[in-house]
């Protein structure tokens, strides 16, 4: 039991048991969308005194919060108790790509587990044009993006298009206008940095 | 509204989220070059049971846990603000290699440098909140 939840899983089961999450949102009468978070986490941190987006009610994410809360402590237990014994198996052509980037991707757990390439994501690369580009604007840029487009990958790709919602559509070809532009343009830029 | 339900579906999605990989920098790179089916796979099958979760829930006027009948808000119709917005999140999903479920998931594995990456999106959803008028919707 615990080795087949130890193992990767297939996609055709990952891809049902992110519907089931949604359907337990669902049962307990919240609706499936992370990046309404940022919302009630700026307001918490007091800008809704100037900002009047953030004036609002944020204990009607409290839910969503502790949903986070829940996500670490389940991120802490995947790593741990049921961490795989081998890195993410990322397809060959992929690893080329990177490799010309200069994008190690770890074959052994002693190089990595293949969640991030922790070349780029450390503390130090933040002293870097490279670094600060892809964790600090990275990040600004998903908070930014989300925010305006009303939703990311569960508000949209996943309950918004579930729930055939055209604004959701036109996001997620929006999410893939970024992510296209940014992986065949930009990378090669900013991996020369 | 009882927060343990939240707590343990969390849970749940942060090992869900481990297990299919989506949290991985190399996962999201594979998906933008097209040289892998593992993230569409997964995406198609969440969308298509989701879709047939939805269906039923509406055809069986099945009830929450409160016994309350389900009511699926419509999205707004803010085109423009779906496009400009979505494609500056690609922008950021590209380079961090994850979204925001994946960014609190990966925190609890113990990469700290995330939590730079979380305050990055925090200043992000600031300044949106400030120019929020200015912008397209």
């Amino acid at each position: 039991m615990l080795e087949f939840f130890s193992q990767s899983w297939h996609w055709s089961i990952s891809g049902a048991m992110i519907a089931f999450v949604m359907l337990l949102l669902i049962f307990f009468g919240q609706r499936f969308g992370v990046s309404s978070s940022f919302r009630a986490l700026c307001s918490i941190g007091g800008a809704g005194k100037k900002i009047d987006y953030f004036n609002y009610n944020w204990k009607s994410h409290s839910w969503l919060l502790t949903f986070i809360v829940g996500s670490m402590i389940g991120g802490g237990i995947a790593s741990t108790v049921l961490a795989s014994p081998e890195p993410v198996q990322i397809s060959q052509s992929t690893i080329d790509d990177l490799s010309e980037l200069g994008i190690k991707t770890p074959s052994t757990m002693e190089e990595g587990a293949g969640f991030l390439p922790t070349d780029v994501f450390n503390f130090d690369s933040l002293l870097s044009l490279k670094g600060m580009i892809v964790i600090i604007l990275g990040g600004f840029l998903i908070g930014f993006g989300t925010r305006w487009a009303g939703g990311c990958t569960s508000g949209h790709a996943i309950t918004g298009l579930s729930n055939l919602q055209l604004p959701s559509l036109v996001a997620v070809i929006g999410f893939f206008i970024g992510g296209l532009v940014m992986t065949h343009l930009l990378f090669p830029i900013i991996f020369s940095l | 509204m009882r927060l343990i339900y939240f707590l343990i579906t969390g849970i749940l999605f942060g090992i869900v989220m481990t297990k299919s990989e989506a949290i991985s920098w190399f996962r999201i790179q594979e998906m933008f070059r097209f040289q892998s089916f593992h993230m569409y796979g997964i995406i198609g099958v969440a969308v298509v049971a989701g879709a047939l979760i939805h269906f039923l829930i509406k055809k069986t006027r099945f009830k929450n846990i409160t016994g309350e009948l389900i009511d699926f808000k419509d999205k707004p119709k803010t085109y423009k603000a779906s496009l400009f917005g979505g494609t500056f999140f690609g922008l950021g999903w590209a380079l961090t290699g994850a979204c925001p479920g994946p960014l609190y998931t990966l925190v609890g594995h113990g990469y700290f440098i995330v939590l730079v990456i979380i305050a990055s999106a925090l200043i992000g959803t600031l300044v949106y909140g400030a120019l929020r008028k200015k912008l397209p919707h």
